[in-house]
């Protein structure tokens, strides 16, 4: 894979990636892969990886140039005993103590012989896809491959009067399951979320439900029916106004309930600050 | 950045360093010979001149999910990978051994409960139990009273008894369950070392003793070192987990959950597959309703002990030789203890 990773390269790789840290805790890009309270933690780990980094610059520094000196000294007392040697007997043994002296700091220096495993070189690759390529939030591959998320809601909250009504995808899922709907009837609710078409073509408006991180995050789906745009691009984020209706189907990869919408309108969105549903975490 | 300065000293200086002192004057570096720091910096130029192809190439869903998973994975763990990082330094530089001979129990054999129930006080994942338990060996702390506190912390801490308590609020005997059986193999696990285990079989890195170095100096230079080493291991973990996670078709699920015993072993191995962060993994079993509640305190019990990138990092920590013995039987004995857990409670 390379050669070992030594101490100057470790610390361009750990500024990096602190750096990296940094920049997707303090724009948006975090919320693609982790839930929102996860920020503090990482940009507290971001300083903590960038200090690292100066301090291991900082006392690689000082090594080499206290080495530089040893080594300097050494060739210095090399050359001395010859000058001695020239100079006359009486200052020969001045030369014998420098020897311990110099020699006692060597075994402090071998404790640093062990190089880093190969393996660290591996911390480029998510420094590279995160800077690089920045990858986007979990979309509509993930939802037709893993089966809907539903759970039972723990209660009903009573719903503002405001016409139309904003809903979450997954309060409307619930609401539309296992309450069968009572706090929808009669009336116009929006949703946002992105589309994902079942192998049988089926549209659904789907929300990825994340409790820490991208790879526990879980689909929550709605099915549309009524006046679907005709032309429905996976992974194009819309605001659905509609109203609910009875139908459910069942999820063909876990067989759980998926509710239906009865759509009204459709209008494209823009991708949301955060992508993920996060509801579960409170 | 210190990318080029002073590689060729640094390199030379190493290969020196078995011979007696005093060593001979810096050699000049062999001609043609990459140092780390002339390929690292080859590298990233390279990727960035090829940034568009390698995103082109990356377009695809199936690697579009990946590389999400993938990046999800490193930027979750990695603020707890330094978090016990920095704990894990802390003690191996301003703890003095004699702490730990006056707190534990001198009996091996009670230090080993003692030390499971201490892992409560590790508020964290497993990404930070590693190195501390590391770092706990290397402080002379008998190593099956670490490994019991390396199984133990990850599973049995407040954040992730609480979100075990969100997660199951139909069931909060789930809470209990977790606990008790986590304890269990924790502990069974340390006695198993104490009685079977050799000390030839962990290898823990030589770490600087850091003598005639300031504290200071010592701290960072175990920050930086455990960074590098258990980060590069959380990648391999974490490129194995994106890999199922993008590949795998979660309808094998359905045919296994419909047999009990089928249940309980799939949804443990889908533990160590998935290898889920530990503040996270209930919520994942809890949506996994078509298994019964047993099979999913397997999934809660194994999940924080052993996964991929645990065992990788393990491997890092106290050596191959070691993990390969010891992650089998911590997942053989996770799930006896959570079926027997479940039989009991559940």
């Amino acid at each position: 894979m390379g050669p070992a990773v030594n101490r100057q390269s470790q610390a361009a790789v750990l500024f990096l990636l602190g750096a990296a840290l940094l920049h997707a805790g303090t724009t948006d890009l975090y919320l693609r892969y982790v839930k929102a309270g996860l920020r503090p933690l990482l940009l507290a780990s971001g300083v903590i990886l960038i200090v690292t980094a100066l301090a291991t610059a900082w006392y690689e520094h000082r090594r080499t140039k206290t080495k530089r000196e040893q080594e300097q000294q050494e060739r210095e007392q090399q050359e001395r005993p010859q000058q001695k040697q020239e100079q006359g007997q009486q200052t020969a043994d001045a030369g014998a103590p420098a020897a311990p002296e110099h020699a006692a700091p060597e075994p402090a220096h071998a404790a640093h012989a062990h190089p880093e495993p190969r393996v660290s070189w591996l911390l480029i690759l998510p420094l590279l896809a995160l800077i690089l390529v920045a990858p986007p939030a979990l979309g509509s591959y993930s939802a037709t491959r893993t089966g809907t998320a539903l759970q039972e809601p723990l209660a009903y909250p009573a719903l503002p009067a405001t016409d139309p009504l904003p809903l979450s995808v997954v309060d409307y899922a619930g609401r539309a399951v296992y309450d069968h709907g009572r706090t929808l009837t009669g009336r116009e609710v929006r949703l946002t979320g992105f589309v994902a078409l079942d192998h049988d073509g089926t549209p659904y408006l789907v929300r990825m439900a994340l409790n820490c991180c991208a790879a526990d995050a879980q689909p929550v789906k709605v099915g549309l029916t009524g006046h679907i745009p005709p032309v429905l691009q996976p992974d194009t984020w819309l605001t659905i106004t509609g109203a609910y209706t009875p139908r459910t189907t069942h999820d063909p990869v876990n067989n759980g309930p998926i509710p239906f919408i009865e759509v009204t309108a459709a209008t494209p969105a823009p991708t949301p600050r955060d992508p993920y549903d996060e509801s579960w975490n409170n | 950045m210190a990318i080029t300065r002073a590689a060729p000293h640094e390199e030379g200086a190493r290969r020196d360093r078995p011979q007696a002192a005093p060593a001979p004057p810096a050699r000049p570096d062999e001609p043609g010979r990459l140092t780390s720091p002339l390929v690292l910096t080859m590298l990233l130029l390279l990727m960035v001149l090829l940034q568009s192809p390698i995103r082109r190439a990356l377009s695809a869903p199936v690697m579009q999910s990946w590389t999400t998973v993938f990046v999800a994975v490193v930027v979750q763990a990695l603020p707890f990978l330094v978090l016990g990082v920095l704990l894990s330094a802390a003690i191996a530089v301003y703890v003095p051994p004699s702490f730990f001979a006056r707190a534990l129990p001198s009996r091996p054999g009670l230090a080993v409960p003692v030390a499971g129930v201490a892992g409560a006080l590790l508020p964290g994942c497993e990404c930070a139990s590693v190195p501390v338990a590391g770092a706990l060996v290397r402080r002379g702390v008998t190593p099956a009273a670490a490994l019991a506190f390396l199984l133990s912390a990850p599973a049995i801490n407040p954040i992730v008894l609480t979100a075990t308590a969100v997660a199951f609020p139909r069931n909060p005997e789930m809470v209990l369950a977790r606990f008790v059986a986590s304890l269990l193999v924790a502990c069974a696990m340390g006695w198993l070392w104490q009685r079977l285990g050799r000390t030839d079989w962990l290898r823990l890195p030589a770490h600087a003793p850091h003598e005639g170095e300031t504290k200071g100096a010592a701290f960072w230079d175990s920050v930086r070192h455990d960074v590098m080493h258990a980060g590069g291991f959380l990648v391999l973990g974490a490129m194995a987990a994106a890999t199922l996670k993008a590949v795998a078709p979660e309808s094998w699920l359905r045919t296994a959950a419909e047999n009990p015993a089928v249940a309980v072993l799939t949804l443990a191995v889908l533990a160590v597959v998935l290898s889920i962060c530990s503040e996270a993994d209930a919520f994942v079993a809890a949506s996994l309703t078509q298994f019964s509640l047993t099979a999913r305190l397997a999934f809660l019990v194994v999940g924080p002990m052993i996964d991929l990138k645990l065992f990788a990092m393990q491997a890092g920590t106290f050596g191959r030789g070691f993990a390969l013995r010891f992650a089998p039987a911590t997942f053989a004995l996770a799930i006896v203890s959570a079926v027997l857990t479940g039989w009991v409670l559940l």
